[in-house]
């Protein structure tokens, strides 16, 4: 029988191992559009939208994070708690597709998918976010940079699904951006999230849509802290700002297709990073 | 003539519009929107994109406006599902139907069931939405005809509607 219907994590987990080649089916919106206009022809297909473990997010007051499950929709973080906790989840949330794609699609999808476009990957890189990645025989945690390895690629191993994220609440300014053709129902062009850490004194940018992977502008957020001091509020002049932006794309590779060209990307991640940066002082 | 039955096939049961509707031999990829339209004998929401980015196939399901398009039917076995068919009572049009058609906000009809649905979704929700709020909330509905501006008006006609009692 090719949809087989978890009752639990735990089963979810046994069946997984059975059958490593099986799809793990989040909210559809990604393995749906395959089907219809791609001619995927599923195999055994595993849904998860319904195993409540994993449409739950939790604050962990004392250890400073938060952890969401995997099958928690966009929907969930656009506004509420979790939101105050993590605005810059919440504002690349806000930006996916349309309110009816929101309401399907799961972050635990859009790490499943790894699009370079993926609008929630740039705000877990900028984070250094944990992976939660579970087996039936074994768990692993890994880093944001070291789950995503390419174009639409990540290191999951087979029988191994994706169950939640850890995210930490950081104290300072933080937000997301992106390029498109318009306000509503747009894949990234060219995406950004920064994080101001106001109590390491550090800026954290990452850049989504520019490279085969999300890039963490880690030569720019270095050459910033040795301009500024980035402990508790900051500023930073005109030229520093736009001098952050052109090294931050200096560190991309973006490529010409359908959806817009290599130097317009390069153009529109340098003006995203010169923005947040600006937004993010005082 | 049978065909014969495919031993990869799915047969299961899904809720729709509060009745428990089965589903036999059906292909595995197969859309909700397809078992719908196809299977279960209700063509009201539509199929235009098959990518969930016209918003004309949008049902209800678990209290969440979805593109049917996008949910594989053999997955939502757990789901309650609710069509545009359900919203009228007796066969009557609902108050977000009637209201499109006095303010015009029909013309060729064919997006209309998906933005019927989504009104209904937003006004249970949010009985009295801004301008920017109604924007936003049908953001994910295409209509090449109107313009909006009927739709927009159709949808405050309702709100003030129901402010003031007089829900259909």
């Amino acid at each position: 029988m090719p949809v087989l219907r978890p009752r639990s994590v735990d089963h979810l987990l046994h069946l997984l191992a059975d059958t490593p080649d099986a799809s793990v089916l989040a909210g559809g919106t990604d393995m749906m559009v395959e089907i219809n206009l791609h001619g995927r022809r599923p195999g055994t297909v595993l849904p998860i939208g319904s195993l409540e473990e994993l449409r739950e997010w939790e604050h962990q007051r004392r250890a400073g994070t938060v952890t969401i499950g995997a099958a928690v929709p966009y929907a969930d973080m656009e506004t509420g708690e979790l939101a105050d906790l993590v605005p810059a989840l919440a504002q690349a949330a806000r930006t996916v597709g349309s309110p009816q794609i929101r309401a399907a699609g799961t972050i635990g999808g859009n790490l499943g998918t790894c699009s370079p476009a993926g609008d929630i990957l740039p705000v877990l890189s900028a984070l250094d976010a944990i992976i939660h990645v579970l087996h039936r025989d074994h768990s692993r945690d890994l880093l944001f940079s070291d789950f995503m390895t390419g174009v639409k690629r990540n290191s999951l191993r087979p029988g191994e699904f994706v169950h939640s994220v850890t995210v930490p609440v950081t104290r300072g300014w933080q937000g997301y951006a992106k390029v498109g053709t318009r306000n509503a129902m747009v894949i990234s062009t060219a995406s950004a999230c920064l994080v101001h850490d106001a109590d390491e004194g550090h800026v954290a940018l990452a850049l989504g849509a520019v490279a085969p992977t999300i890039v963490r502008a880690s030569k720019a957020e270095a050459w910033l802290s040795q301009q500024v001091d980035l402990r508790g509020s900051f500023s930073v002049s005109i030229e520093i700002a736009q001098e952050f932006g052109r090294r931050a794309a200096s560190e991309t590779s973006p490529i010409s297709d359908h959806r817009s060209t290599a130097d317009y990307r390069r153009h529109a991640v340098s003006v995203l990073a010169r923005r947040l940066l600006e937004r993010s002082a005082t | 003539m049978t065909v014969p039955s495919d031993p990869a096939n799915e047969s299961y049961r899904l809720d729709v519009n509060g009745s428990d509707r089965e589903v036999t031999d059906a292909w595995v990829g197969e859309s909700l929107l397809y078992v719908l339209r196809e299977r279960l004998g209700l063509p009201g929401a539509k199929g235009a994109c098959e990518q969930g980015e016209c918003g004309s196939c949008t049902v209800i399901m678990d209290d969440r406006a979805v593109c049917s398009c996008l949910v594989l039917a053999a997955s939502a076995t757990e789901s309650r599902i609710l069509t545009v068919e359900s919203l009228g009572d007796d066969g009557r049009l609902s108050d977000v139907q009637q209201a499109f058609l006095d303010a015009g906000g029909v013309q060729c009809g064919f997006c209309t069931p998906g933005f019927i649905v989504a009104v209904h979704h937003l006004l249970d929700r949010n009985p009295q939405p801004d301008d920017e709020e109604i924007k936003e909330a049908l953001s994910g509905n295409i209509c090449r005809c109107t313009g909006y501006g009927r739709i927009l008006e159709a949808v405050k006609v309702v709100a003030r509607g129901r402010a003031h009692g007089g829900v259909a």
